[in-house]
């Protein structure tokens, strides 16, 4: 054994130093007592004690979302690892850069249903981007490092690392990460100038265009955001963005119409619908976006970045396929717009305007302002303008209705401060999420927009809010039902609100404080400005309980397997025709 | 506005390259298991000792869309080198083996033995009331042969599935 080596959990310490790590979450138990060891013996590295260990990578998650850098996890072999499998698939579905380290048994007991063994490695290979079984000391730095490496470039996403407790005691040598590369993977970052060009000139021909742009732009890193707008001004374009890219131009800025797809305003789904050049800037066609495939904006030539070669064609068939990362395809997009001196057909966008600003008119997000009770859309409304004085403000979410009010409601000015499950729908990732964030952001005001049902599923993190000085506010909107599983059994199912209400709640004040939070309830409209102020002005976790109304709905509502044009404003507008079985099967 | 591409279902043969390391067939298996898509047959064996590459033949069937997405979902995996859609990209060769196994007696195992010959199949091995051919062909080729066997005693079959390669000088390279 020469002098130089160094045992696997050394390895992977150093490993994660010269990736810049500087904070992981995590969960300890048996397979991975020697890495927990070798973190008591240093302090560059800051470990998180969550309270499960989905909670462990839903805020792995939130850090890598609002700093744009890896997440970094820890968990023990068996139940550690399964507990962890949710929290994967959400990153993977979001595209969200993670590093999951696992513990596994003994190398020579794999296979043999040892004790807390699971097949990690099989489990997650259909929930991560890619995943390691690392038996070989010998090259265990190497597949850290090209696990860095495959999270975060190309279409970013989650990797795991299966790490054998034998081979953390192993010794090795170690490599550092300059001396590393990939030896088959190499993702498209340049787009393909000839089809930039053409892309060009349908973007001048345009009459009714629109830039649909989402989770790629936050993904490619802020520039991408500002070369969104500088490519939104120069065209005079209107642009509307999918929840997962909420920020990537501003909320304020004229051009923008809010979001798009089942819950997204009037103006932006019809402009979709009508449009005749769309260019689709990192997003990928969701099904909460395109609605009926068949009816999705029929008349429209399609342009659609994207790094993942996969998205493209994978719903909607596209015109001019743009394969690479969206702010350098952007740059050379502007580069070859003003090289060709183009100018767009300010006649046509100017009425093309004029349309749009009618169907602004149609004030789709609207609601009763006037009532008495508080309406879930004024308290967000209250809240956002509240914390307006705040510089710094990051959101996340749990899922279900008070996800897309927080969504239409809350308006974001800069990438990387809004923080939801997408395409997962994850109920329990606002909470954990907002760990992540705070820790990155320790100044930043945090607040985790929740539903009474979906807190529930990870409320046991307020511990470690609380262990961890993170002065995360929760701030729920509590409708004592799952309400957007009502909203749909009240639309779909004859309103049969099949368990859908939540029984036995708990005093949410009292449980901030048993956790050594702080607990606060508006039940009065008159109540919610002081609340939210004392929320916002303390410097501990706090839960707000807001009592909304339990009627309200969340409209404009495209239902599932209908079409962009066949929208519900409000509870008063019922189904134009029967949903059909292709509907119905829509979840 | 790109005008509806026809429903017709089509088989392709796809040859992938992979790195060769544990799991990455699971990978591959899984990616079409939890996909929906079709596997027809499916080869696998290293081909480049020195960069330590294994050559997997894919034949899978689908609409323009489904394989456009097979070819780009096989990309998008971590260890895969490179994709090539033979059916696409070219004039190309396609081979398998099939062991055929009769069991017969009198003119039928006579009979059997005379399509052998028509078919260059060989006999790789004989009892006094059995055979066992060796075949090599395309697969329309060997479906014929199988199917001209079965009145004349045909208990077992052993085929590899497709091995392909492109026609000329064109290679599946890595970097
Ligand atoms: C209850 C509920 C309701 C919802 N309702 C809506 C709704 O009304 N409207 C809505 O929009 N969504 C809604 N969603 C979210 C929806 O399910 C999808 O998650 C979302 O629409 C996907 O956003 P996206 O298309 O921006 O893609 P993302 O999931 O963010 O994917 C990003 C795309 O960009 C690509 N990409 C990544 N990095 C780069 C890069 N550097 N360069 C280029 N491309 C890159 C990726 O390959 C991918 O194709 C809802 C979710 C829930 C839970
Ligand atoms: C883990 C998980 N289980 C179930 C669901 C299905 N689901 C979506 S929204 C929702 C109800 C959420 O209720 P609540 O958190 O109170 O939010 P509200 O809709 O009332 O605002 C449920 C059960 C889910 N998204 N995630």
């Amino acid at each position: 054994m020469s002098k130089n080596q160094l045992s696997g959990a050394q390895i992977l310490l150093k490993a994660l130093n010269d990736q810049g790590v500087d904070v992981i979450f995590g969960y300890p138990g048996g397979a991975v007592l020697p890495i927990y060891d070798e973190l008591f013996k240093q302090n560059k590295i800051k470990h998180i004690l969550v309270r499960q260990e989905g909670g462990a990578v839903h805020a792995a998650e939130g850090y890598a979302r609002s700093t744009g850098k890896v997440g970094v996890v820890l968990v023990t072999s068996g139940p550690g690892a399964t507990n962890a499998v949710t929290g994967l698939l959400d990153a993977m579905m979001d595209s969200i850069p993670l590093v999951c380290i696992c513990g596994q048994v003994p190398t020579h007991l794999i296979g043999n249903d040892a004790f807390q063994e699971a097949d990690t490695t099989g489990i997650t290979r259909p929930c991560t981007k890619h995943n390691y079984l690392a038996k070989d000391i010998d090259i265990l730095a190497r597949q850290i490092h090209e696990a860095f490496l495959v999270a975060k470039s190309g279409r970013p996403g989650p990797v795991v690392i299966d790490l054998p407790k034998d081979v953390m005691m192993a010794q090795g040598d170690y490599i550092s990460s300059a001396k590393v590369i990939h030896k088959s993977y190499r993702p498209q970052i340049k787009g393909d100038i000839s089809k930039i060009e053409e892309a060009v000139k349908v973007i001048a021909g345009a009459k009714k265009p629109i830039i649909y742009a989402g989770g790629g732009v936050i993904n490619s890193g802020p520039q991408a955001s500002q070369l969104l707008n500088q490519l939104v001004q120069m065209t005079d374009f209107p642009c509307t963005l999918t929840l997962m890219g909420l920020g990537a131009l501003p909320a304020s800025d004229k051009h923008f119409l809010g979001m798009l797809g089942m819950h997204g305003t009037y103006e932006a789904n019809m402009a979709m619908h009508d449009c005749d050049v769309m260019l689709c800037v990192g997003a990928r066609f969701d099904d909460r976006v395109t609605g009926r495939t068949d009816a999705f904006s029929p008349n429209s030539t399609k342009i659609h970045i994207d790094i993942d070669p996969s998205s493209i064609n994978k719903t909607i068939n596209v015109d001019i396929g743009i394969v690479g990362d969206v702010g350098h395809v952007l740059e050379d997009m502007i580069k070859v717009w003003k090289s060709g001196q183009n100018r767009c057909d300010e006649k046509s966008i100017k009425s093309w305007w004029k349309t749009i600003n009618k169907w602004r008119e149609r004030k789709s997000l609207s609601y009763d302002k006037d009532a008495t009770v508080i309406k879930p859309q004024y308290a967000i409304e209250r809240l956002y303008e509240l914390s307006k004085k705040h510089n710094e403000v990051y959101i996340t979410t749990e899922v279900g209705q008070h996800q897309m009010w927080a969504a239409q409601h809350f308006h974001f000015e800069h990438p990387n401060r809004w923080m939801t499950s997408g395409g997962l729908g994850t109920m329990g990732y606002g909470l954990p999420a907002a760990i992540g964030v705070q820790l990155a952001h320790p100044k930043a005001l945090v607040v985790d927009i929740a539903g009474e049902a979906s807190i529930l599923m990870n409320m046991q993190e307020m511990s470690t809010l609380v262990q961890h000085n993170l002065p995360v506010k929760v701030f729920i909107l509590n409708n004592e039902c799952m309400g957007m599983v009502k909203q749909w059994q009240e639309l779909l199912h004859g309103g049969r609100c099949a368990e859908s209400y939540m029984q036995a709640l708990p005093d949410f004040v009292k449980l901030a404080e048993a956790y050594g939070g702080v607990g606060l309830r508006a039940t009065k409209k008159e109540q919610l400005d002081s609340v939210i102020g004392e929320m916002i002005a303390s410097d501990r976790p706090v839960i707000a309980d807001i009592a909304v109304d339990p009627k309200e709905n969340c409209f404009p509502m495209i239902p599932s397997g209908a079409a962009h044009n066949e929208i519900l404003f409000s509870a008063a507008d019922k189904l134009g025709a029967e949903v059909s079985e292709d509907g119905m099967v829509m979840v | 506005m790109v005008t509806q591409i026809a429903d017709i279902e089509n088989a392709h043969t796809m040859c992938v390259l992979v790195d060769n390391e544990p799991g990455v067939l699971a990978r591959v298996i899984g990616l079409f298991a939890g996909r929906g898509y079709n596997i027809e047959s499916l080869t696998v064996a290293e081909v480049n000792i020195v960069d330590n590459l294994s050559r997997i033949n894919i034949v899978t069937s689908g609409t323009p869309m489904v394989i456009e997405q097979i070819k780009a979902q096989l990309e998008r995996l971590v260890p895969v080198h490179r994709v090539s859609d033979l059916t696409v990209e070219g004039p190309h060769v396609k081979r398998e083996v099939a062991l055929v196994k009769v069991h017969s007696s009198g003119e039928k195992r006579v009979e059997s033995l005379r399509i052998a010959d028509i078919f260059r199949a060989r006999t790789v091995d004989s009892t006094n009331v059995s055979f066992v051919f060796e075949i090599v062909g395309d697969t329309g080729k060997l479906d014929a042969f199988i199917n001209l066997m079965v009145p004349l005693g045909l208990i077992d079959v052993s085929r590899t599935g497709v091995a392909a390669i492109a026609r000329g000088v064109t290679v599946l390279e890595h970097e």
